[in-house]
């Protein structure tokens, strides 16, 4: 089947009185990987699934391939969804619970019964037919030698490849996962998560993946949704959240060791400081008063002159380590550097150091939290 | 000290066991005494007149057995199948599905569990009269159709199949009775075998109701015919009296025993008892 776009307009959702999600617009591209990221319980979950249709939306439209679906039933809309749990059904084997979709769709309701079904003509066709595709999907996911065990008798890893084969095999119109990765351990995780951009690489079907991990949406998205109390705070590639956050949320949310935020104040004519001291950054007209500036750990380095801090404590992670700092003025609020294992680290006999950052990299936000874009005047400090 | 710790639960199972167990055990001995021996105090298992044949060929002729065995089967088929394919829709609905009046309907489910038999006894015994249904089959089951002890059951025991398989199945295109029936039930056999072990020990074994719309031995259940021998032999044989009860009990003992693993797993599961 042909990668299909998805396409979510208004969509509102509530329950009781509390709005779970307020109003998203959000088009999802034929063929693309798109990640909706964000703390629990900001709505990704359930914008998921109204995706699949398992929740009906109490506003708005959804359509897949411009064709309007929000009145449809889940199994009418031809997505495949892998849950966190895997889902499988505990009673069939490995074989019958990838067949199962092709079964549903291929298969009358009376050839489906027990016994009865058997005597309906074609169905011996049908079911042949059938292997052959479930050995196909099998085969892409190596798990052929599984096929005659049951859900029980797999690890997790095992059986978040039947899962993944089970949404393979019906060729949907596009991919939901709902934290598929969560439930495995860390180095299988990574794993997987490489198999996954493989797979959506060689499929160039459309993925809709929700997540909690920001790593995982970073390194498998081409496009990110991160959401936040039912809306979508900001919508863009990896590399756009990471460098250009257009709120204090999204530059908390993405990137690991965190961002460094630092109190900042901006003065009337504009210009921004940080503990006093001057950063060279000019803040745009209008935007007077308490701020916050943000520095990731690549941007902030030893110098000379700045803010004065003290190292608390190194970790090393082979080719990086990360100093922790705490600057003086702001007690208990320590700062990550990152530097390369081999960069010197120029702190006195006491660990007291002067930080700088680059203030082109540097980024500002106002007291209700959106990104301020500032422009470096030509002086370096801080 | 240690070994008493351990040894007294055992101690205290045992004689609760044998508590239970006396009354089966006297009801055998019985049957195969001879009726001078019968009112002997004594436990011995080996009578010294053995009666034994004598007692269950006079039970097995007096009453007609294999017909009173049939009609308890009917009865008892009859009545597990229509409790159970009205309760597991019933108790997939308030377990897995969200409607209006749910919390209502499940507070009606709990409150029936409360109301006794007895209590509605005197209705429904005017309408099947009314109706000119007395002396069936259907008089003898009709009252137990809806069990709203099955509902409860078969709800606690619903409610930990897991959601994400039930709305995996929704988008691979199950029918709704395809999930409750096929995925969901599935899922809770042991609830379901230890349902049927108590709906047919109880209706197997039921004399309140038969003794109320059944007059007529041809369809009356084995606790009833016994009861309709007792009083057409005088009641003084004890020994075939016996040998009837133990013939109709010995049914219940295998189903129990055949049942018994998935009943104590049907019980401890869904936490009820």
């Amino acid at each position: 089947m042909e990668p299909q776009s998805l396409e979510l307009t208004g969509v509102g959702k509530g329950f009781g009185a509390e709005d779970v999600l307020r109003s998203i617009d959000l088009a999802i591209r034929p063929g693309e990987f798109l990640s909706l990221v964000g703390m629990s319980g900001c709505g990704k979950s359930t914008l998921l699934r109204i995706i699949a249709g398992l929740e009906t939306p109490d506003r708005g439209r959804f359509t897949i391939g411009g064709q309007d679906v929000t009145a449809l039933d889940p199994a009418d809309r031809n997505l495949a969804m892998v849950f966190q749990s895997y889902a499988l059904y505990p009673h069939m084997t490995v074989r019958q619970n990838i067949a199962t979709p092709l079964r549903m769709r291929q298969l009358s309701q009376v050839a489906r019964l027990p016994v009865l079904g058997r005597l309906v003509p074609g169905r011996a066709a049908a079911m042949a037919r059938i292997g052959v595709q479930v050995a196909e999907a099998a085969e892409t996911l190596q798990i052929g030698h599984l096929l005659d065990r049951k859900p029980a008798e797999l690890s997790g890893g095992q059986r978040q490849r039947v899962a993944l084969a089970r949404a393979l095999v019906r060729d949907p119109a596009a991919f939901l996962m709902d934290e598929p990765l969560s439930n495995l351990d860390a180095k299988l995780r990574a794993h997987m998560r490489s198999e996954l951009a493989a797979l959506h690489r060689r499929l160039g079907a459309t993925f809709v993946y929700v997540t909690h991990d920001q790593i995982e949406a970073m390194t498998m998205s081409d496009r990110i949704a991160l959401m936040q109390a039912g809306q979508i705070e900001q919508l863009g590639t990896p590399t756009e959240l990471y460098e250009r956050p257009a709120t204090l949320t999204v530059a908390r949310f993405i990137g690991t060791p965190a961002i460094n935020l630092l109190p900042a104040e901006v003065d009337s004519a504009g210009r921004v400081r940080v503990l006093g001291l001057e950063t060279g950054l000019s803040a745009p007209r209008g935007a007077t008063g308490a701020a916050t500036l943000g520095v990731r750990p690549e941007d902030l380095r030893p110098g000379r002159g700045g803010i004065r801090a003290r190292v608390l404590h190194t970790e090393h992670h082979g080719a990086d380590r990360y100093v922790s700092v705490l600057p003086e003025g702001l007690a208990d609020r320590p700062l990550t550097l990152r530097l390369a294992a081999g960069a010197s680290l120029p702190a006195d006999a006491d660990g007291r150091l002067h930080l700088a950052f680059v203030a082109e990299r540097a980024h500002l936000f106002g007291a209700d939290g959106v990104r301020l874009d500032c422009h470096v005047d030509a002086r370096v400090s801080a | 000290m240690p070994v008493f710790r351990r040894l007294l639960p055992l101690l205290l199972l045992g004689l609760g066991a044998i508590f239970a167990l006396l009354p089966f055990y006297w009801m055998v001995l019985t049957s195969i005494r001879p009726p001078a021996e019968i009112f002997n105090i004594s436990l011995w298992p080996v009578p010294q007149d053995f009666h034994a044949a004598e007692n269950y060929a006079k039970a097995a002729s007096a009453v007609p057995m294999a017909r009173l065995m049939l009609n308890g089967a009917i009865v008892c088929l009859g009545i597990l199948v229509v409790q159970v394919a009205t309760a597991v829709p019933a108790a997939f609905a308030l377990a897995k599905l969200r409607f209006p009046g749910q919390r209502l309907f499940l507070t009606l489910v709990i409150a029936a569990l409360c109301v006794p038999m007895q209590a509605l006894a005197l209705p429904l015994y005017v309408g099947l009269a009314s109706a000119r249904l007395l002396n069936t089959y259907f008089a003898l089951m009709a009252p137990f159709f809806l069990s709203v002890f099955a509902i409860f059951l078969f709800r606690q025991s619903f409610r930990s199949y897991p959601d994400e398989i039930i709305e995996a199945a929704r988008l691979d295109g199950f029918s709704w009775m395809e999930i409750c029936w096929g995925l969901v039930l599935r899922g809770s056999l042991p609830a379901l075998a230890a349902f049927s072990v108590f709906s047919i020990v109880a209706h197997w074994n039921d004399l309140y109701w038969p003794l109320i719309v059944v007059t007529d031995i041809a369809y009356a259940p084995p606790p009833l015919g016994v009861l309709f021998f007792a009083d057409a032999e005088s009641g003084a044989d004890y020994g075939a009296l016996m040998a009837g009860a133990a013939m109709i009990t010995a049914p219940m003992v295998l189903c129990f025993l055949f049942a018994r693993r998935q009943f104590i797993a049907g019980i401890t599961m869904t936490g009820v008892k």
